[in-house]
This record gives structure tokens, sequence and C-alpha cells, in this order.
């Protein structure tokens, strides 16, 4: 049994139809790459999975459970974790503080958790630093911290890599790689092609609300369809 | 614990100076002040932790004087009943307007309070029973055992609310309750993803804020001896409830008591000594350079002198 299953999933925000009937399977421990140009649903479908927004029509289904009509917080305690394209921290709170309000709501966890999620993506000398003082990748890593804290089963990453320089890009492959290794199934949403590719075993590419191809890296570069989506005709 | 015994032993100086023969107008004036700590520490829950500003505060002090003198006059009923019946009613209210957020936030959710404020107001002016505009005159009873006059101890009764009102908001800040409402008020979508119920801590710091500014109002008549509908639901008690908690920093439980009683002891002085229309411009004038020159308040600004160090 696959661990989401989206299916046949529309959204429309007055006129404009942001989600036009997509499916889609992820399996358990999956890395599965979600692309698109600007504006072709990427964020909005995302949306309706963690449940920032309510699908119009259609079903999601995460572990076999119909979850579309969930409040997100609910989405999130039963092991749906994102992180934002456009970083949110607690800026009143420290980087710790930040991961202990997942870990206090959802994991009901210990402190030395946090910790060592800290340690694991690079920030474990940041924890009492105030969030609104991190730099852009550090607010990266706070967003992917942060997630973790919820301790998912799947965890969406928003373009966690936009702006960032190739080392720091590097860098956030290797935390998502890492934790993918422990099990952790990742829905990885992002512009930068290359690390698209390296990371994702299977890759979708949405179109105007449309799933236009779905497939290995190398056939999604080489198909036509998608080409003509990125460039133009 | 050196907290409840901090608040122990404020209160029992306020009872013993209420038994004192301490000079009369010193509980008129102080009465006042207490009832704006209960109001503002009241305000800070939501606005100050959840960050959803209320003006309403009128709303829920004014429903709450009449609450009291609904009670009074139908049933001749006591003041503690008259406090915890206004209290429920302003927790009603609470909730409501917490439904409201809902739909709206920031700016929108503090013109809807204002909104409130007015339907309120002119519900109470056009209910006979309670003297509509006009007003209605009332009789204090009998002073109970062991104090001198009804000041005093109204004096008391209110200190005693406001100890209620500043433990509740310590532990709202201190509790888990505290750091989701801090995570609502700084991003209310990440609080959400993080598994925070959003819609359910609002609701609660509605409630609870509703509640205790509604208990705040219940003793009121009894202090004027009359109740009317304008001045029980002025805006100056929105105004003042916000800015004592701005003044004194919004994210500490002691902020909004250091606001109110500097604030709230200004403005008695400055009734007596200059002229009561000056106090609102002085409320003004502080606000304004608080919110510019400390936003985090008086705590904030103690904060920093000791994080220099």
């Amino acid at each position: 049994m696959s661990l989401l299953a989206v299916h046949d999933v529309s959204k429309h925000f007055g006129g404009f139809t942001a989600l036009a009937g997509v499916s889609l399977e992820i399996a358990q421990g999956e890395r599965f790459g979600l692309i698109g140009p600007n504006g072709s649903g990427k964020t909005t479908l995302i949306n309706c999975i963690a449940g920032a927004l309510r699908n119009d029509t259609g079903s999601i289904r995460f572990e076999g459970a119909e979850i579309s009509r969930l409040p997100a917080y609910q989405r999130t305690r039963r092991g749906i974790a994102r992180s934002f394209q456009i970083p949110r921290p607690f800026h009143s709170m420290s980087v710790l503080e930040n991961l202990l309000v997942p870990l206090q709501y959802v994991a009901h966890g210990r402190e030395e958790e946090v910790f060592d999620i800290l340690k694991s993506i690079g920030l474990a000398d940041k924890a009492d630093t105030l969030s609104s003082q991190l730099s852009q990748v550090e607010l990266r890593k706070l967003e992917l911290a942060r997630a973790m804290a919820a301790r998912p089963r799947l965890l969406i990453s928003d373009e966690a890599m936009a702006g960032l320089s190739g080392a720091e890009v590097d860098e956030v492959l290797e935390i998502l790689f890492a934790l993918n290794a422990k099990g952790i199934t990742i829905i990885m949403i992002e512009h930068i092609m290359h690390a698209v590719m390296r990371f994702s075993q299977r890759v979708v590419c949405l179109d105007a609300g449309r799933i236009i191809c779905e497939g290995t890296p190398a056939s999604i570069v080489a198909n036509a369809d998608v080409q003509k989506a990125y460039l133009g005709a | 614990m050196k907290y409840w015994i901090g608040a122990g032993a404020l209160f029992i100086a306020a009872v013993a100076a209420a038994l004192s023969p301490v000079n009369e107008y010193f509980f008129y004036a102080g009465y006042v002040v207490l009832t704006f700590v209960v109001l503002s520490t009241a305000w800070n829950i939501l606005g100050g932790y959840a960050g959803y500003v209320n003006f309403g505060t009128g709303a829920f002090f004014g429903l709450g004087s009449y609450s009291a003198v609904v009670l009074f006059k139908a049933l001749g009923a006591p003041l503690a009943v008259q406090i915890v019946a206004a209290a429920a009613v302003g927790a009603a209210l609470g909730f409501g307007v917490g439904m409201l957020t809902l739909r709206l936030r920031g700016i929108f959710f503090a013109i809807a309070t204002v909104a409130i404020l007015f339907i309120m107001e002119t519900l109470m002016m056009n209910w006979r029973y309670v003297g509509g505009a006009t007003g209605l005159q009332l009789l204090r009873p009998e002073v109970l055992a062991p104090f001198g006059s009804y000041t005093r101890m109204l004096f008391v009764v209110m200190a005693l609310l406001a100890v209620l009102a500043v433990s509740v908001a310590r532990w709202v800040q201190v509790s888990w309750i505290g750091r989701g409402l801090r995570a609502i008020r700084d991003s209310e979508e990440a609080a959400e993803s993080a598994g925070v119920p959003t819609l359910r801590l609002k609701l609660f710091a509605c409630t609870v804020s509703g509640a205790l500014m509604g208990a705040a109002g219940a003793p009121m008549p009894m202090y004027l001896s009359f109740i009317e509908p304008a001045s029980s639901f002025s805006l100056n008690w929105g105004v003042s409830a916000l800015a004592m908690p701005m003044i004194g920093g919004t994210a500490h439980w002691i902020g909004p008591v250091i606001g109110a009683l500097l604030l709230g002891s200004i403005q008695q002085i400055v009734t007596v000594t200059i002229s009561n229309e000056i106090n609102v411009l002085v409320v003004g004038v502080l606000l304004v350079l608080f919110v510019v020159l400390a936003p985090d308040g008086i705590v904030g600004l103690f904060k920093k002198v000791l994080g220099r160090k």
C-alpha cells in the first residue's frame, strides 16, 4: 500500500483553476520530486496535502486513512510535516524553542531529542540564537529541523534550496539524503534542476494544475512536454 | 513558590491597608488602578501572547457591569455571585469573539472588536430595565464586616481579582499553552503545521481574557453607585488596556502589571492635579513614546540593560 495517495484533487481560487484533477501515489521510503514552472500548482498541491488549504474535490489518503478534511495540525500529528517556501520561523523564539513547539505539541519527546536534530542538521551551535537573527541558509535548515521535530513519516520540502549557493545546496541535499536513509519519505519541490534530479527516484511535472509527465529523472529531462512547459513552444 | 509568597504578601498588605486608617481617597483611586491591572493582564493574554489586538475591552467590561446590575436588581444577588456571573458572560462573549478569529486577522480583527463594543453599548442604551441611556442609580447594600466602608471592601475585592488574573496569566505564559500562543503570534500557518491546534488555543485565550474582563466590570456599578452605558462601554477602557501592556511589555506577565500600576497611578494623579481630560493625552503620549523608543516595553528595557552587562 502506498504511504500517500492523492486522487483526482482539484482546487479553484475564484475562476482560477490551480489544480485540475491531480492524482499521484507515493510509496513508503520514496524520494519524490515535484517540479513545474511558476504557478503550475506545486505549492497548492502540497498545501492541500499538508492541510493549509482544503481541496475542492478528490481524496487524499495517508497510510490508508482519508485526511483531506482534517485541520493541518492533525495531519502533522499523523506524520506529515512540511517546510515553508518562504521561511516562517517563530521569530520571537530561539532556534531551540522553535523546535520545542512541535516536540511539545506532536512528538511529546524529551529535549535531548531536539539537540540531536540540531546536531544532525548543523544548527547545534545556534540553539540559543534568536531565530530572527539567522542567515538565509540557517533559516532553511531551521524549517527542516522544525519539521523533523514533529517526527514525521512524510516530509514535504517546499523549495528548501531556493536562493542558496552551490555549496549550501549540497549541504541541504546531504541532510535530506540522510533523513531519507532513516526511512522518512520525502517530497521535494524544487526549481534547482540538478538538485531535484540528483535527489529524486521519481519525478512528476505539473503544468497549469495538471500532471503532464511522470517518470525517472532522466526520462523527465528528455520529455518534450516538460521542455515545452519550461521553455515555451 | 516565590511568586505565591509575593502575591500572598501583596494581597495581605492590601487587606491590612483597607483595615487601617489610611485616607479613604487612597482606596477610591487604588480601586481604579487595580481594575486596570486586571484589564491589562486580561488583554495581554490575547493581545500580547497571541498577537490578536482587542480594542473592545469596554464591551467585556461594560457587559460585566451590566450583568452584575441585572442580577442585583432582579435577585438582590450578593457581589460574589455578580462577579462569577459577569465572568461567565464575559467568557461567553470571548468565545464568540474567538470564533471571529477563524476569518479575521490583524487589523480586521481589531476593527471587529470595536464593532462589538458599539453593538453592546447600543443594546444597553435601549434596554429600559437597566435604565437605558440615562442609566440607573444603585443603592449599595450594607458593607460587610470587618471593612469600614464599601470602597475599602471593593478595593480588597479588586485586589483579589488582580491576584487571580495575574496568576492565570502567569500560568498561561509558562505552560504549553503559552508557547503555542507565541507560535500563533509569530506565524499562524507555521504554528498549525507544527501541530499547534490554533483555533482551540485562540478560543481558549479569548474566553479566559473575556472572563477576566467581565469579572473586572462587575463591582464597578457598586463602586459608582450608578451605571450608564456611555462610560461603561467607553473606548477608553480598550485604549488603556492596550496601552498598559505595551508600555510595561507584552511578552511577560509582569509587563501589564507594571504598565497598569504606572499608567493607572499617573492617570489618577493627573486627574486630581490637572484635569480628567489630560488623562487620555498622557496615555496617548506615553504609548507613542514607548512604541517608537522601546517597543518591548519596560520589561524589554530591563532585559536589554541586564543583557549588556
